[in-house]
């Protein structure tokens, strides 16, 4: 049974003008130990999908319907306070932006002591020191900066500090979400090493958000690639890299630079994601496909098996 | 940490804190001299009774409206009370009610502004509406309606004075706590499982108390002000306490004969008093930042 399993996700901000499907019948599920990765360009409803794992979806967003069961749990129906629990218990979470995701008057042991006290109030203080400063160490950061404040960290160390909060507790599962976009590329190298290294070390569970390709192939066992808040494709990494179907994929992965070919124009997309309050008829990639015809703009395509990967286009749905 | 003897721990605090103050330039010297200014009052105050040369309710202790002398330093007033004795002791009312109306801000305000605007929704715009209507009026007009119903008295002027300001503690809190209550650390706690209360308490608070300690000691300025104010128009406190609104009041209509001594000296202490506040207020706002330290 997969440690975490989504079924036909949909969720909705509702706005005065339009209900906007951010997330629309997703289907995913990620075994222990596997890494997923969740691909696609800004706005495509990535992180929404990560939020709702922790049912966090910001207001006025709302999950309408689907399953997330996550070891067993409910996510969608059970209580306020069970929910609760499993957040930073059962599920570590890792943002975007280290510069400001620790709060600037506290120190750094603080917020482990809270962490910790707050899902196993029976902690000692000293106990929770240890801990820290044990994570810490694992992490590359010396345990005597446990005194320190948070802006007394580059934003590497703070990106460190919010994986050692994340992982303070043994989460089952860790989310990741685009962990490195506010790092530079050397940082970004280590965070990532220090992620794969973690999950090797730890057996960890993680799935990792991020709209960089290259990072994806590094860890990923599994890919999905998300667009206008659908799965086109997912599949096992090789597969996706050596044979990508969906002809968003094959263009995400043409618009990648490659040091290894001579001079190369680098392509891309022609034209933009839709409006998800105004979406177009049929495939909500058929606009900017190059392999469009007639059926894409009326008939949405399923997400169906082909070969090992699941795929939802046309071109692969032979009925 | 824990084998440290807390008074050592002050002790160790406080040393870097006075000698840092001055290396934090103008802010640093802001808190130093407001503070310096605030205790002398205050320890005058405390020993008025010790050092006073007079009884300062006491009349005829010396001729009516002597001017400054070697006697009488600050000269006397039209009752023949000794206006030094006057100046140490005015101070005790004003400390009392200036503490009294910031603790009552303080127990109001605070909770108020930071439920009401983190809760947001129906309970935010009830807190925003009442608040915002007692800021319409103007402060010592509203002070001065409220001292008026009440009936004079230490805790009457003190609870006006209060009415006046909390509104300013519920949106300088509410202002903050808008902003800071979006922020990735707050997200971040809610992400690690945090209670509702405790990311109010240990998140959003620490981080509005530098402004908090700000407005409370402006408010502090304004509160001895405001009760040399009320004392002035009348609505302070009965003639027998010594208290330097009455001084003013008096003062005032002594100016005109030439008598400036009777209101120059309690003026200046209102004033004196009301600057260390401010002083104060605006440099503990940037002390109390962590962000700014070195």
């Amino acid at each position: 049974m997969p440690l975490l399993d989504i079924q036909s996700l949909v969720v909705e901000y509702r706005t005065p003008k339009a209900n906007v499907k951010a997330v629309d019948r997703v289907s995913l599920s990620v075994e222990k130990g596997h890494t997923l990765g969740l691909v696609g360009e800004s706005g495509c409803g990535k992180s929404t999908l990560g939020l709702s794992i922790v049912r966090l979806v910001p207001p006025p967003g709302r999950i309408v319907s689907g399953q997330i069961t996550l070891d067993g749990i409910n996510v969608v129906r059970c209580s306020n306070e069970k929910i609760r629990r499993v957040r930073g218990k059962r599920v570590g979470y890792i943002f975007q932006d280290p510069m400001t995701s620790l709060n600037p008057v506290k120190k750094i042991r603080d917020h482990f002591v809270e962490m910790i006290n707050t899902h196993e109030p029976g902690v000692s203080r000293e106990d929770a020191l240890k801990r820290a400063s044990d994570m810490l160490q694992n992490l590359g950061i010396l345990p005597e900066r446990i005194d320190d404040f948070p802006h007394q960290f580059s934003g590497g160390m703070r990106q460190r500090v919010m994986i050692g909060l994340a992982l303070a507790l043994n989460p089952d599962l860790l989310i990741a979400d685009e962990p490195t976009t506010s790092l530079d590329v050397i940082v970004e190298a280590q965070i990532i090493e220090l992620l794969k290294h973690l999950k090797e070390a730890l057996d960890l569970t993680l799935v990792l958000i991020t709209h960089n390709i290259g990072i994806v192939a590094e860890t990923a066992d599994r890919v999905a690639v998300m667009y206008a808040g659908r799965i086109a494709e997912l599949g096992e990494i090789g597969d996706l890299f050596e044979k990508p179907m969906h002809p968003y994929t094959k263009a995400l992965l043409n618009s990648v630079p490659n040091i290894t070919k001579k001079d190369q124009i680098l392509s891309w997309i022609p034209g933009a994601p839709p409006d998800l309050a105004d979406v177009p008829p049929g495939c909500l990639y058929h606009p900017r496909c190059p392999f469009v015809f007639d059926r894409c703009k009326n008939e949405g395509p399923q997400l169906l098996k082909h070969d090992n990967s699941m795929v939802a286009c046309h071109l692969y749905d032979k009925r | 940490m824990s084998s440290e003897k807390p008074q050592g721990r002050i002790l160790i605090w406080f040393l870097p804190a006075l000698t840092g103050l001055v290396r934090r330039g103008l802010a640093g010297w802001a808190i130093l001299i407001g503070s310096a200014i605030v205790a002398v009052v205050g320890v005058i105050t405390v020993v008025s009774p010790w050092i006073s040369p007079y009884d300062p309710i006491a009349i005829n202790v010396g001729p009516i409206l002597s001017p400054p002398s070697f006697e009488f330093p600050l000269g006397t007033n039209h009752l023949g009370q000794d206006m030094l004795s006057r100046v140490y002791s005015g101070g005790a009312i004003m400390f009392q009610v200036a503490i009294l109306s910031v603790i009552v801000c303080l127990v109001v305000g605070v909770p108020v502004g930071l439920y009401a605007s983190y809760a947001g929704g129906h309970i935010d715009q009830l807190a925003s509406f009442v608040m915002d209507s007692i800021y319409a009026f103007p402060g010592l007009v509203l002070a001065i309606a409220i001292a008026a119903m009440l009936g004079p008295g230490v805790v009457n002027m003190a609870l006006s004075i209060a009415v006046v300001y909390v509104p300013s503690y519920f949106r300088i809190i509410r202002s903050q706590v808008l902003t800071i209550k979006e922020l990735p650390y707050v997200e971040a706690a809610r992400m690690m499982g945090a209670k509702g209360s405790a990311i109010l308490l240990s998140y959003i608070l620490p981080n509005v108390i530098a402004s908090i300690a700000a407005i409370a000691t402006i408010n502090f300025a304004d509160a001895v002000l405001t009760a040399a104010g009320l004392t002035f128009v009348g609505l302070g406190l009965p003639v027998s306490t010594p208290n330097w609104g009455w001084d003013l009041t008096y003062g005032r209509q002594l100016l005109t004969s030439g008598a400036w001594w009777v209101i120059t000296f309690p003026g200046l202490m209102v004033v004196l008093l009301a600057l260390g506040f401010t002083l104060m207020g605006e440099g503990l706002s940037e002390l109390l930042n962590p962000r700014l330290q070195k």
